[in-house]
């Protein structure tokens, strides 16, 4: 009897060590894979530490961070004004780092002969003003737009940086994730959808050009880094307050040399590239 | 000793379990309750708050609503925009054209089925046939979803060249496999609960086995085929997986049923993870729990009342 109950403390005092030492990083669908590989990478030099991450948007992430239910948010977008003031009725004073660059690409089937499109023609497909790939100099066919579902942090950048914060043509079909907007597009000669640059192989990146006598500029790391591709964002991570302790150690660690290859490995671009 | 004992020490244990299984039974009814009352709390400020009618209020829901100066007025699901639009129109057409296609689709199939297994099939036909369609139900929809949008979605666009690979005749026909066996079982309880006097009426009077089918049982087991196509089209409206999966998911309002469609139920599915609490979004997006609620539950209530109707009409209880 004695000894079962030493055995029930033992589990205890490890059950809250283990709760200690468990930071959760929800948020951004585009930085899951970039948070798992930090974690993993983290917790093979720390044991102690136990790192859950886990995705469903930036504003899943946000909303979970204002609640408290996650310590870490990963997102790929700044709070909006509406979430800075529920925020700051919560008591959340939001701590704000970057962690990583990264470029909206734009996806086109492997057989459209369209190769690159400009900031304006780009609204203009994806705000219903332009229907048909004959307008652009492609085959009489219509254009099949993807997008992502309106709780993610690409279709909130996505809209506010080319659409200029219209509405998206509703015949937009909203996908779960990027790999369903890859997946979409790979199997319809028709596409065209957006997301991360670190997703393609089945897939063509269109060139981007700012405006009809401007180069096309191909989302690629080095074009990304020196800002002259123009659809690119910054990657952020919040937390409530100045990081303390392991989440304070954990955060130092992702922002040091070790993490930035780690960006590097997962696709995106370091901040501090040059 | 007697073959009989009474034993006064099993009393108060009868007593005991039938308390518990009682108290079972109210759980779950209030559970039901309390679901209902939370859904429907959550959506009051749409009625309430003049802030959250500012941006969704019932007029704004329902009527076409003109945003920009120099074009039409139109219905409009966009609730993450600068002007956020919250028509529940393109969701609720989206909704019943995909009830409309799986109906469609499932009915005709079910019943000649029951028809088949309640008339026609011999013994050992009908004890593989029965069990076989009832084994669909026990498919998890996401199974089914997950089916529709990797096989049948490319299918379909194959073999009908469509514009859309996801769309609502793609989420209608996987959502007709999810119903197939719910109308399949009322439907062919029905047929079998039509009393033997009137077949053997019928056959004394020299009907052949069809003439017996066709003009005897089935209109007598008719308001059953009703009941359950009913019960069926509930099951249409309420299921998400399926439709969120395999639909496309974009809030169009056309007549085509080839377009893409995002149902009620997978907009809550899609949207309620990611909304701010307490926001307008997140009370419209329970305003549509409710509407949905409501709709199923008016619609799986006529199904029961027509099923019970048909019972006392065959037990002869009532005339």
């Amino acid at each position: 009897m004695r000894r079962l109950l030493a055995e029930a403390f033992l589990i205890l005092a490890l059950s809250q060590a283990a709760l200690a030492g468990q930071i959760t990083v929800k948020g951004s669908d585009t930085m899951v894979r970039l948070c798992q590989r930090l974690a993993e990478e983290y917790m093979k030099g720390h044991k102690q530490t136990v790192i859950q991450v886990s995705g469903g948007g930036s504003s899943s992430g946000i909303a979970a961070l204002i609640n408290g239910a996650t310590r870490v948010c990963a997102s790929s977008r700044l709070l909006t004004d509406a979430e800075i003031r529920i925020a700051a009725t919560k008591g959340v004073k939001v701590h704000q780092l970057v962690v990583a660059l990264d470029g909206i690409a734009i996806y086109l089937h492997k057989n459209n002969p369209i190769v690159d499109l400009t900031l304006g023609q780009l609204r203009d497909i994806y705000t219903d003003r332009i229907t048909n790939w004959k307008d652009l100099g492609g085959p009489d066919q219509p254009i099949i737009l993807y997008g992502r579902e309106n709780n993610s942090g690409t279709y909130t950048y996505f809209q506010k940086q080319i659409l200029g914060g219209e509405d998206y043509a509703e015949r937009c079909e909203p996908l779960p994730g990027t790999a369903s907007v890859v997946h979409a597009v790979a199997h319809d000669v028709n596409g065209i959808g957006y997301g991360g640059i670190a997703w393609a192989t089945t897939i063509r990146y269109a060139g981007i050009k700012v405006n009809d006598s401007a180069q096309a500029v191909l989302p690629s790391a080095a074009n990304v880094s020196d800002r002259s591709y123009p659809i690119s964002r910054e990657l952020y991570l919040f937390l409530n307050g100045e990081p303390t302790g392991e989440t304070k150690e954990f955060i130092d660690w992702v922002l040091s040399s070790t993490g930035e290859k780690i960006v590097v490995e997962s696709g995106f671009v370091p901040v501090r590239a040059q | 000793m007697t073959p009989y004992q009474f034993k006064p020490k099993s009393r108060w244990r009868e007593f005991l379990g039938e308390k518990f299984i009682a108290v079972n039974a109210f759980a779950a009814l209030i559970a039901i309750l309390l679901i209902f009352v939370f859904i429907f709390k959550e959506a009051t400020p749409i009625f309430t708050s003049s802030e959250v009618q500012k941006e969704a209020s019932l007029n704004k829901m329902t009527f076409k609503q003109q945003f920009q100066p120099n074009k039409p007025a139109k219905w409009s699901w966009q609730p993450n925009s600068d002007l956020p639009k919250y028509s529940l129109w393109p969701l609720f057409l989206g909704t019943v054209k995909a009830a409309i296609i799986a109906m469609l689709f499932a009915a005709p199939l079910a019943i000649g089925a029951a028809i088949y297994s309640a008339e026609f099939a011999s013994k050992r036909m009908r004890e593989i046939i029965k069990p076989v369609i009832e084994l669909l139900a026990g498919i998890p929809s996401v199974v089914l979803g997950f089916f529709a949008l990797i096989v049948l979605a490319t299918f379909l666009q194959d073999v009908f060249g469509l514009t859309y690979r996801l769309n609502i005749l793609n989420a209608g026909i996987a959502l007709g496999l999810a119903i197939i066996p719910i109308i399949f079982t009322v439907a062919e309880d029905a047929m079998n609960s039509v009393p033997t006097s009137l077949r053997d009426a019928a056959r004394a009077l020299g009907a052949n086995p069809w003439q017996v089918s066709f003009t005897m049982v089935l209109p007598a087991a008719l308001p059953g085929i009703a009941a359950g196509i009913v019960l069926g089209f509930g099951r249409a409206i309420g299921e998400t997986m399926i439709v969120l999966m395999a639909s496309g998911n974009a809030a169009i309002v056309s007549a085509s049923f080839i377009d893409s469609a995002r149902t009620l139920s997978a907009t809550i599915a899609a949207e309620l993870a990611e909304v701010v609490f307490g926001s307008a979004h997140y009370n419209v997006l329970f305003f549509i729990g409710t509407v949905l609620f409501l709709f199923t539950f008016l619609v799986n209530l006529g199904g029961e009342l027509v099923l019970q109707r048909l019972k006392i009409r065959f037990q002869g209880k009532l005339s």
